[in-house]
């Protein structure tokens, strides 16, 4: 047997819309959307979350779990554990969360191939430079785990630099310059590089170091690091 | 109004917008959660074409494999056209920036399935769906389709046999909408779930589009034939890739001994395994490949046993069922994928166009949904733009809300989630692997049943936000009308091909050298 809490929400719920709730299930081996499935089933038909593939590929049912991302089709229950919806985005009811920001983000860093390609010889190597970035799931879980998005809710995010960074990347890319260009605003050098998206993705990507990567193809193109260049102006100012 | 509205957002719906938008219309994708989550991202093996960068291989020899594989019931028109055409997608995604795996020489990597005579199945790594799916996400916010997200088909709307457009709920609000459109592609996929817990599918894939498009008049065909995949987990049915029978693995009985050629065709290890397991477990045994073997070859397949069955196969035999995996059946559709309703087209796993007929080829499905989704997408664009629209009249609107409105009030007496647990097992022990008209007739009382006892199960969420219970109580309806369909076409075919084994008729009958009708309401 299993004793779990989930953080119940529903914006007509009275007296107060959010509460936290304790579950049990007889199991003692299952997957948390096992957990979760058992109670929609058998004891509470109103607990609501979003599933899919159940095997780690569709990225619907990322959740917080003791305040750290994990899938709930690849994560097993422990005992006391405390589940809740993503963060910094609308909760929609219980466990289910707004995912509609995600292609206004994608919108904003062209991220795809924007002129057909007619390169038809691409080398092991240069297909490994966007194999890992093109493992992502839209999961958002690197989204939820951002602290930059706590404070600016206009920054890029994770996956959309990750994703532009595919692209980027690609011998296939024609049209660099403004894909480098799409990143500069709320996006590369907005990013404390605290590696925090990197250890919540499911799926072994790693946002900070594209974003790195970006921050140098960035340079190519002329651009600088905005914070340090205030602190090297300090430093020429004949006035100071 | 639309020119063309596509009901799901998988490979087949997104190819179809694609293609649809090129023609110059107006677009729409409805949706029933987001774009990538459709079961195209599950697909690992590979999309079908004779590039012959591994070996030699013809278009003919893919036309001759697909046309055999689907126990000569396939249409050899549809087959080959959808054969010519593969190198075009496989090489079209290329260049909108599909990451294939690659050979040393820089081509499109190929490798073998199950059935083909070539290495013909083109990959990328283990992720073939997967990022076929993003690839064309990605092109879709290039070109600006309109998605409508979080809204789940009801019903569409037809008057004098003629399209109208389509009526669905909003999931976040539970309001009834009508979307006008000239013309409406299905593409929201296929209906293993009913084998619930018996399944490699998601639990969504309930054949919503399949079930509403019979309910205004168009024929489905050839329902009695879905594909079991021999090798699905045995508690969760999540799929163990051929490739670990593949690279030597070994299916063994409860006494350890191998009773089976692990390599044959699906239908014929699915079959063997079945009558196996009936005195006793089953189990794949790749323990002798070795850890350092199965971590480079099969790293994907080891964190599935050990996350999902609780066992490290380094060690320990893979305990394991066949499960349902893929619907041959579904929405009858003409050459230019239209269904018996003018205007209403269909293309994927929803559709039967003739190209999967009794059995399908692994590698085919990514190829048709890609194939035939653009074909879809322009044949409907062109449809829309020879056609006077007229309004209808607002009764079929009126009758859905009033339906709506009367779940909310029906008894919660019985539980449906429980009959949808024991219609699963039910089909899978009655209608599944092994067949024969006596459990086929029993599984059919049992759906009629649990059909007149519908109002009485009713919602235990009565919430008008996001009501996940709701839309799960009318899946289930639609599960039992597509399990009718199911049961009534396997009871009518009296004889054994390609996915549909009846033991009562163990040979194949060249009376049913045909696909079968369903029409019944």
């Amino acid at each position: 047997m299993m004793r779990f809490k989930i953080q119940r929400f529903c914006k007509h719920r009275k007296p107060i819309n959010s509460v936290l709730i304790d579950y049990e299930i007889p199991q003692s081996d299952a997957t948390l959307l096992e957990a979760l499935t058992f109670v929609k089933i058998k004891t509470d038909q109103t607990l609501t979350f979003s599933s899919g593939c159940k095997s780690e590929v569709c990225g619907s049912c990322a959740v917080l779990v003791n305040g750290k991302e994990k899938l709930a089709c690849g994560y097993k229950l422990q005992d006391g554990d405390v589940v809740e919806p993503l963060r910094y985005t609308e909760i929609i009811k219980d466990l289910v969360v707004d995912h509609s920001l995600a292609q206004k983000s994608l919108k904003r860093v062209i991220s795809w191939q924007s002129k057909v390609s007619k390169k038809d010889d691409i080398s092991i190597p240069e297909a490994k430079r966007v194999e890992l970035q093109s493992d992502c799931i839209l999961c958002a879980s690197c989204f939820s785990s951002c602290p930059v998005l706590e404070v600016d809710s206009e920054f890029l995010g994770p996956f959309a630099l990750t994703r532009n960074y595919r692209y980027v990347n690609d011998v296939r890319c024609e049209d660099e310059k403004e894909k480098i260009d799409a990143v500069q605003k709320k996006g590369i050098w907005d990013c404390t590089l605290c590696g925090e998206c990197t250890l919540a993705c499911p799926q072994g990507i790693d946002p900070k170091n594209d974003i790195l990567m970006l921050r140098g193809r960035s340079m190519k193109y002329g651009y600088s690091d905005p914070n340090f260049a205030i602190d090297s102006d300090f430093g020429f100012n004949p006035s100071f | 109004m639309y020119d063309v509205l596509i009901i799901g957002a998988g490979g087949a719906a997104l190819s179809a917008a694609l293609s649809s938008k090129k023609e110059g219309v107006k677009v729409a994708v409805l949706c029933e959660s987001y774009p990538t989550r459709a079961q195209t991202s599950m697909a690992q093996g590979g999309i079908n074409a004779s590039l012959g960068n591994a070996g030699k291989d013809s278009v003919s020899s893919h036309i001759e494999d697909t046309l055999k594989s689907s126990g000569e019931i396939g249409s050899k028109e549809m087959i080959s056209k959808m054969c010519k055409d593969a190198p075009n997608r496989v090489k079209w995604l290329e260049s909108i920036g599909m990451p294939y795996s690659r050979t040393d020489e820089g081509k499109i990597a190929q490798r073998k399935l199950g059935g083909a005579s070539s290495d013909r199945a083109c990959y990328a790594q283990d992720f073939t769906g997967l990022k076929i799916l993003h690839t064309l996400y990605d092109q879709c916010l290039k070109e600006d389709i309109e998605f409508l997200n979080e809204k789940f088909l009801l019903e569409f709307v037809v008057q004098d046999n003629l399209i109208k457009g389509a009526i669905c709920l909003d999931i976040r609000t539970t309001e009834v909408e009508f979307i006008k459109s000239k013309s409406v592609i299905v593409a929201s996929g296929g209906f293993s779930a009913l084998y619930y817990n018996f399944t490699t599918n998601t639990n969504q894939s309930t054949g919503d589009g399949i079930a509403a498009a019979l309910r205004v008049g168009a024929k489905l065909s050839n329902m009695e034939f879905v594909q079991f995949h021999p090798t699905g987990l045995k508690k969760s049915g999540i799929l163990i890739s051929e490739s670990a029978r593949g690279a030597g693995g070994y299916l063994v009985n409860e006494k350890g001994e191998r009773f089976t050629d692990e390599l044959g065709p699906r239908d014929r290890v699915s079959r063997a395994i079945f009558s196996e397991l009936e005195s006793g477990g089953v189990y794949l045994d790749i323990r002798h490949l070795g850890e350092e073997f199965i971590d480079e070859h099969m790293p994907q397949e080891r964190k599935l046993a050990i996350t999902y069955e609780g066992i490290d196969p380094v060690y320990e035999l893979i305990p394991i069922s066949p499960v349902a995996h893929y619907s041959m059946g579904g929405i009858y559709v003409d050459e230019n994928l239209m269904s018996l309703v003018k205007g209403l087209f269909a293309a994927g796993e929803c559709s039967e166009s003739g190209v999967h007929g009794a059995n399908r080829l692994g590698g085919n499905s990514l190829l048709e949904i890609l194939s035939f989704g653009r074909l879809a997408g322009e044949n409907s664009a062109k449809f829309s733009k020879s056609y006077d629209y007229k309004d209808t009249d607002t009764k079929q609107q009126d009758s859905v809300k009033k339906f709506i409105q009367e779940i909310y009030e029906y008894e919660n007496r019985e539980n449906f989630y429980e009959s949808r647990e024991f219609l699963g097992e039910l089909f899978y022990k009655k209608a599944g692997i092994i067949k024969e008209k006596k459990a086929l007739k029993e599984a059919l009382l049992e759906v009629e049943k649990m059909q007149e006892n519908y109002t009485s199960m009713g919602l235990g969420d009565r919430s008008r936000v996001y009501n996940t219970n709701l839309i799960e109580f009318i899946k289930f309806k639609n599960t039992l009308t597509l399990g009718k369909a199911l049961l009534v076409s396997a009871i009518k075919r009296e004889e054994s091909r390609g996915a549909h084994f009846r033991s009562d008729f163990p040979s194949i009958d060249e009376n049913f050298n045909h696909r079968s009708f369903y029409d019944e309401v």
